[in-house]
């Protein structure tokens, strides 16, 4: 047995000896600038996260695998420490089909200032509030490439509870969020497995996307609740799903046309949403090497606004700065408004590579003119700012 | 017997009037023409490229990216870059369809969303990465996407070099014209100077340390790009050249841009 095992460790040696290792390690601080919502949540912190990657190959490039862990440690917010393996898969490639096994993040979609046909991974939400940041999710999945399209089919055992911001963090509901108390609908509760497809193809200047998911939604009702000292908070409830999806962009010469739209039926409620918009390029601005993206989308959804996202009747309007220089420079601007009661939530990203493998990014949040009614009165006293310096290896 | 004296003279009178009567648009093409009908037929190569860009006051930074390019029948070339340096862009990849006059089309991938992006192609002066090198420069040759004109032969190097002037005939490029120097024998360029809109002297491409591959196709080693007006300048090694590694249409799909490579 003893030598079993040493062969076969040998055998795996040349695929593991091959790995190619890269990542980051990042050191970000934080600073809010209003008095919070209640006296126990922070006003600036220090975190350090480390995203080491791994990947190699056999089978003359046919079987590759890949790792990829991330962790955060956080001088004052609890509710962000926290590791999660981003990737853990074994990918096998087929000329018309390729097959991934394990743990992987994905993305579906198309347009910018929201995802909301992207289903298949849990937001990793104590990690910034545009919810780009992903968990990994367990899955089994076949791409197939036929002449009429490309057919992704997956099985998803497994569920990964959202993250949230415990009583010292901010932005946060004005409640905490108990993620010990979580509940399923499903009886299988995190074990239910999900299943999800996906056709997609190109048409000369358009793509198409269509796609369907039947399983636990990964956006939990918040339901009130106690905790062990009675205090009030809220408890995450996960219920079934089905969501139909579909995702379309136009191509006509500096205008790119997009829309994303889905229908949700579930036990609490059956809705419709869309995002819809344009992105139209501007090309060496001012006779300078700048390069601007003007971005405007509008979102909206079907549910009465206590009950629907954030995003239920608003508009985004934004610019993203490619400067083309060395340093790769770029700014993303932007903000929400709300198109019924004006409340604004603007937002500033921009980075810089550093000599080179430093990456300097700073980010600007402000909420203002918040309706009392509206979802992002939680966020209201929030308004941040936020330095990185990541180092690339 | 029928004399033919008269006849030959003639002959010998006429040919150079004639030669001389195709026209220098005419002369530029047919030698274009000849260069890609040379080039043609490679199938597909893959090569790895360092960029080293320079500013003014000497600096550099360096870039490493990986080609991989598909010679398309009856269309422009699919090309693939793979960037491995500087470390916080590893991974990223862009995917070329191009198209002669038609717009290209294009994906980016971005591996820290894991998302792939169409992007808008008429980007066609702008830099590359940051590079006195645009896009135009970089892109796929087609004999349609300039006019031409035949200006002289003259020595560049050991070789004999016709001097030609491409106009671009695709919208949106930063040039006016170019003035390129290719041998006649292998159709290498060696040299092209590129006027800008205002038709002033913008950049200069020098190119040298040329090889053979399959016994038939010269790829240059060197590439460097100075920028007149900026100073700036930036140079291309290219290294590890493999020609026919068997690269295919199912290569170059834009969503194979999310396997892990």
């Amino acid at each position: 047995m003893y030598r079993l095992s040493v062969l076969l460790c040998l055998s795996l040696l040349p695929a593991l000896a091959a790995a190619e290792f890269s990542g980051n390690v990042a050191v970000e601080g934080q600073v809010f600038s209003e008095a919070p919502q209640s006296a126990e949540q922070f006003d600036e912190n220090l975190t350090l996260s480390f995203q080491p990657h791994w990947d190699g190959r056999w089978n003359d490039g046919d079987d590759l695998w890949s790792v990829e862990l991330f962790m955060r440690a956080d001088n004052k917010d609890a509710g962000r420490e926290h590791a999660d393996v981003r990737e853990a898969l074994w990918l096998h490639i087929d000329r018309d089909s390729e097959w991934r096994v394990g743990i992987n993040t994905m993305f579906w979609g198309v347009t910018e200032s929201r995802h909301l046909v992207d289903v298949i991974n849990q937001t990793d939400a104590v990690e910034n509030i545009d919810g780009e940041d992903k968990l990994g999710q367990p899955m089994v999945h076949l791409k197939r490439y036929q002449d009429w399209g490309v057919l992704d089919l997956l099985v998803l055992p497994g569920f990964r509870e959202r993250t949230f911001h415990q009583a010292e963090g901010r932005l946060r509901p004005p409640l905490v969020i108990d993620a010990d108390q979580a509940a399923y609908e499903s009886s299988a509760e995190d074990r239910h497995v999900d299943y999800a497809m996906r056709f997609s193809q190109t048409y000369d200047n358009l793509d198409l996307g269509l796609s369907w998911f039947k399983g636990t939604s990964r956006d939990p009702l918040l339901l009130p609740g106690v905790d062990a000292e009675g205090n009030a908070i809220l408890t995450p409830f996960y219920e079934q799903m089905a969501q139909f999806g579909i995702d379309a962009q136009w191509i006509v010469a500096d205008w790119i046309w997009k829309l994303e739209a889905i229908r949700r039926e579930a036990e609490s409620n059956d809705f419709n949403a869309y995002t819809a918009g344009f992105e139209y390029s501007f090309y060496g601005v001012f006779g300078s090497d700048t390069d601007l993206g003007a971005i405007v989308e509008y979102s909206n959804d079907s549910r009465p606004k206590n009950e629907a996202s954030v995003l239920d009747d608003d508009v985004f309007v934004g610019g993203r700065f490619a400067f083309n220089d060395a340093q790769s420079s770029e700014i993303l601007a932007g903000f929400f408004v709300d198109a019924e009661n004006r409340s604004r939530s603007f937002r500033v990203e921009g980075s810089r590579r550093v000599g080179a493998s430093w990456k300097a990014t700073l980010e600007l949040q402000t909420f203002s003119n918040i309706d009392p009614a509206d979802q992002l009165a939680a966020l209201a006293d929030d308004d941040f700012m936020r330095l990185e310096m990541a180092y690339y290896f | 017997m029928l004399d033919l004296k008269p006849l030959i003279l003639l002959a010998a009178l006429i040919a150079p009037a004639l030669a001389a009567a195709q026209s220098a648009e005419d002369r530029g093409l047919q030698i274009v023409r000849a260069a890609d009908a040379y080039d043609r037929g490679f199938a597909d190569f893959a090569a790895d490229m360092t960029m080293t860009l320079k500013n003014r006051a000497g600096d550099t930074s360096r870039r490493l990216i990986r080609i991989e390019m598909l010679e398309v029948e009856g269309d422009g070339d699919r090309s693939l870059s793979i960037f491995d340096e500087p470390a916080d862009v590893k991974g990223t990849k862009m995917l070329t369809y191009s198209h002669g006059l038609e717009p290209d089309d294009q994906w980016l991938y971005l591996p820290a969303l894991k998302r792939v992006k169409r992007i808008s192609s008429r980007n066609k002066s702008g830099p590359f990465m940051g590079s006195t090198f645009a896009f135009e420069d970089l892109g796929s040759q087609e004999v349609e996407k300039f006019t031409y004109r035949y200006l002289r032969d003259e020595p560049c190097g050991e070789f004999v070099c016709h001097v030609i002037e491409f106009f671009p005939a695709y919208e949106y490029s930063g040039y006016t014209r170019e003035v390129v120097w290719m041998d006649g024998e292998a159709y290498r360029v060696f040299k092209v100077d590129y006027y800008d809109r205002k038709k002033t002297l913008l950049k200069t491409l020098t190119t040298s340390e040329f090889k053979q591959y399959l016994g038939h196709y010269w790829r240059p080693g060197r590439m460097e790009m100075v920028d007149h007006q900026t100073g700036k300048s930036t140079l291309l090694e290219w290294s590890n050249y493999r020609f026919r590694t068997g690269l295919d249409e199912a290569d170059f799909r834009s969503q194979a841009l999310k396997r892990i490579d």
